[in-house]
């Protein structure tokens, strides 16, 4: 029971992080129906850029007090990534918007190998272990019981929580989020009615990125170290919750991202560390071929 | 007088709007360099890391970013007044011509090279030449060639070729080091196999189309890969296999070692000899590849897969049976993967996962795409201009010392940059040419005489 509570204090922890990187994934898929491969890659450039913020503040400017820091971290974090992101989308998706079906999938896939390599350049090949923060425990449940709540898995549980809150508001209530919905269910239609449609894609790369770099900098928080090479597997996995979810479905991303994070944990608590990774593209595999609208999504049409 | 004035104010507007364009793209690469490039985190022996400055980069990269935008704009005014509005290219008859001279052309030298360049540098200096070049492009040539066959023909996006081309290298030493079967032998069973993977992979991605079965086939790719990784018992875990039965020339040796195939011919032993034929082993391959790919391609089955690419829906009313047309070209791909994995234990004498990551399949996606998806010539021209550059960056040694010399960065190494220009390449491709190096197609069939259309007019990837 202490071990079953444990890995489900950890699995939604890690699905937190999945959530946040899946909603760009859905977002952008919902829009212009595309699969934003490099996406797991910006999130591990959000990553590195969180984490050279951070000794920036720290070691440079000599910032002590540590949520201060985190914060500031995060917010540039979101504003740099979302350069990023905003870039990308203008240099190597949009000239291809009415190319042939699969090619912003591979200049995408290009994007994502051309961003692994530029950190891995630009940065060294080798781990970066990040300094410690957020490092209390709580214990629950009194003597006798061994379960262990993170100060950092509270941070990390409790920014996802108010960010996407902040995002439901953003998607559902302001005139950004009504041209989003109209572009996603109509483009052609939202232009017509004077819903300027390129701006309103590259703001959903933005946001999508800016929700990355948030992902990216808890990411680092949680597992104290970062590699150029860690935007392949955690984008894979979001990829498979955005899936999961129903891809297209924001609540379903952040549904499919809790799931994945629970059986990623209980997966390695229960069976097999080694095999969790073919958990996850087994997941996607399956979902893909025998659900591909997944929990929340709608069942695509075809028209002939 | 006026209309001077108006002009010279003209002028000047697009001028500071130019400017402006520049400044405005410099800034913005200092925001993209902001932390990543101006500062650099590395750890010490404690672990404890420590921040280093590189300003010259920021400051060199933000006017690269300002000249080379000023410079496009200057240069796209310029070139908008006499744009030509086509944008079909109407291929003529004479550059069809040329570009089956090329291929004939192409052939024979394939066949002469490797004497060439040993009657040109000698043994020492042609090794590199056949080994690193020669046998090294014609693998991709080949795995473009089969994956062409896939994506190219089929339309059926592939993410996971590097499965295929796994399972025919562990075929190849599971059977040989386990069973002592010689690689003649093996070879076709590892084909086989692989083909067989190819059925088995591809029956639940039938019903999936464009960018989902991209991502299915991605995580199959991985899946054979991490069940590699881990099973240990099975295929030696990280370890790989090492000590496979090296080639041999129809049962002589091609080592350094009694009764060897020099002894037979008299001739003095040397290395060069089993880097020539293994070049020869792979060229004969990869003409296997694109013999068997033209033949089929005029079979009905060819003219179904391709059918296919354009379209799914009319294939189906039409009555073609859209599985077995799938199925065979994802096993035939396959097939020709398995080969070239087997080839590649061969001539590694070791394989582990490392070599089958899924940048393997990014790069022979990228060649089949730079290419020209369709296009054999294209394909075999992307492979020698990728894996070549690959292999031309690692030996660029005066750029380190001038590196060295002149900016005073010691350990540049310009192989380093090879994964990132080869991204830049697909998405640069994708942005100003999708239809790949060559952009001309000549169809399998034809009514009254052979065409080459552009290939805009081919509908890739659709199915």
């Amino acid at each position: 029971m202490d071990n079953f509570l444990q890995q489900l204090i950890n699995g939604i922890t890690l699905g937190s992080i999945y959530g946040l990187i899946a909603i760009g994934y859905t977002m952008v898929f919902g829009i212009i129906g595309m699969v934003n491969f490099a996406h797991g890659d910006v999130f591990m450039l959000s990553a590195f850029i969180a984490l050279l913020v951070f000794l920036l503040l720290t070691k440079v400017i000599g910032l002590g007090f540590l949520p201060l820091t985190f914060v500031l971290v995060l917010v540039a974090g979101m504003v740099l990534t979302s350069v990023w992101s905003w870039t990308i989308e203008r240099l190597a998706y949009r000239p291809l918007r009415g190319s042939f079906r699969l090619a912003p999938l591979i200049s995408a896939i290009g994007m994502s190998i051309f961003l692994s390599n530029f950190v891995q350049v630009s940065q060294g090949p080798r781990n970066k272990p990040v300094p410690p923060m957020f490092n209390d425990i709580i214990h629950i449940g009194g003597a006798g019981h061994d379960v262990t709540l993170q100060y950092r898995q509270i941070v990390i549980v409790v920014i996802t929580a108010l960010l996407l809150g902040g995002f439901w508001y953003l998607v559902q209530k302001t005139a950004l989020g009504r041209a989003q919905r109209a572009c996603e269910q109509d483009r052609k239609m939202a232009s017509l009615i004077g819903v300027d449609v390129d701006r309103t894609i590259s703001t959903t790369f933005v946001i999508g990125a800016a929700l990355a770099a948030v992902a990216g900098a808890l990411y680092m928080l949680y597992y104290g170290v970062v590699n150029f090479s860690d935007g392949f597997l955690p984008g894979v996995k979001a990829f498979t919750a955005a899936v999961l979810g129903g891809i297209g479905s924001l609540p379903g991303a952040v549904l499919g991202g809790l799931l994945i994070g629970l059986i990623e944990v209980f997966w390695s608590a229960y069976f097999s560390t080694d095999y969790k990774d073919v958990a996850a593209f087994s997941i996607l595999a399956i979902t893909l071929i025998f659900m591909p609208s997944g929990i929340l999504g709608r069942p695509e049409i075809e028209k002939v | 007088m006026t209309a001077i004035s108006q002009d010279v104010s003209g002028a000047n507007a697009i001028a500071t709007h130019r400017l402006r364009d520049a400044l405005a793209a410099a800034a913005l690469t200092f925001f993209l360099c902001f932390p990543i490039i101006l500062l650099h985190a590395e750890a010490d022996n404690d672990g404890n890391l420590y921040l280093t400055w590189r300003p010259w980069a920021v400051v060199i990269l933000c006017a690269i970013a300002f000249v080379g935008r000023y410079a496009i704009l200057a240069y796209s005014a310029r070139s908008r007044v006499d744009e030509a509005p086509a944008r079909v290219a109407t291929p003529s008859a004479s550059r069809a011509f040329v570009g089956r001279y090329i291929a004939a052309l192409g052939v024979v030298f394939l066949f002469v090279f490797p004497f060439a360049v040993l009657w040109l540098l000698g043994a020492g200096g042609a090794l590199k030449w056949i080994d690193n070049y020669g046998v090294q492009i014609l693998i991709y040539v080949m795995l473009g060639w089969g994956l062409n066959i896939v994506v190219g023909l089929a339309g059926l996006l592939d993410l996971g070729y590097v499965a295929f081309y796994a399972v025919g290298a562990y075929s190849y030493a599971l059977l040989a080091t386990t069973f002592g079967l010689s690689f003649w032998i093996c070879l076709p069973l590892a084909g086989m196999l692989a083909a067989l993977w190819g059925m088995i992979l591809g029956f639940p991605v039938l019903r999936l189309r464009g960018d989902y079965l991209a991502i299915v086939t991605l995580a199959f790719g991985e899946i054979i890969r991490l069940i590699l990784i881990n099973w240990v018992s099975f295929s030696g875990g990280y370890a790989g296999i090492a000590s496979i039965p090296r080639v041999t020339f129809f049962g002589l040796s091609l080592r350094d070692e009694p009764g060897n195939f020099a002894d037979f011919f008299h001739i003095e032993y040397s290395p060069i000899h089993v880097k020539i034929f293994l070049y020869y082993l792979i060229l004969c391959l990869a003409f296997l590849t694109n013999f068997v790919t033209l033949r089929l391609r005029r079979l009905p089955i060819g003219r179904a897969w391709e059918a296919l690419r354009e379209d799914e829906i009319a294939c189906r009313s039409l009555g073609i049976n859209t599985r077995n047309t799938k199925l065979t070209a994802f096993a035939l791909g396959a097939f020709f993967g398995g080969l070239a994995g087997s080839f590649f234990a061969v001539r590694q004498g070791f394989i582990s996962p490392e070599s089958f990551t899924f940048n393997e399949s990014a790069t022979v996606l990228a060649i089949v795409v730079l290419g020209g998806m369709g296009s054999q010539i294209g394909v075999a021209f992307a492979a020698a201009a990728l894996i070549g550059g690959f292999e031309i960056l690692r030996e660029l040694d005066w750029m380190r010392q001038l590196m060295a010399m002149v900016f005073g960065i010691p350990d540049f190494d310009p192989a380093q940059y090879r994964g990132l220009l080869f991204g830049l390449a697909m998405v640069v491709m994708m942005v100003f040419r999708p239809r790949g190096f060559v952009s001309t197609r000549s169809p399998s069939i034809f009514l009254k005489e052979r065409k080459a259309v552009s290939g805009s007019l081919v509908k890739e990837g659709h199915g």
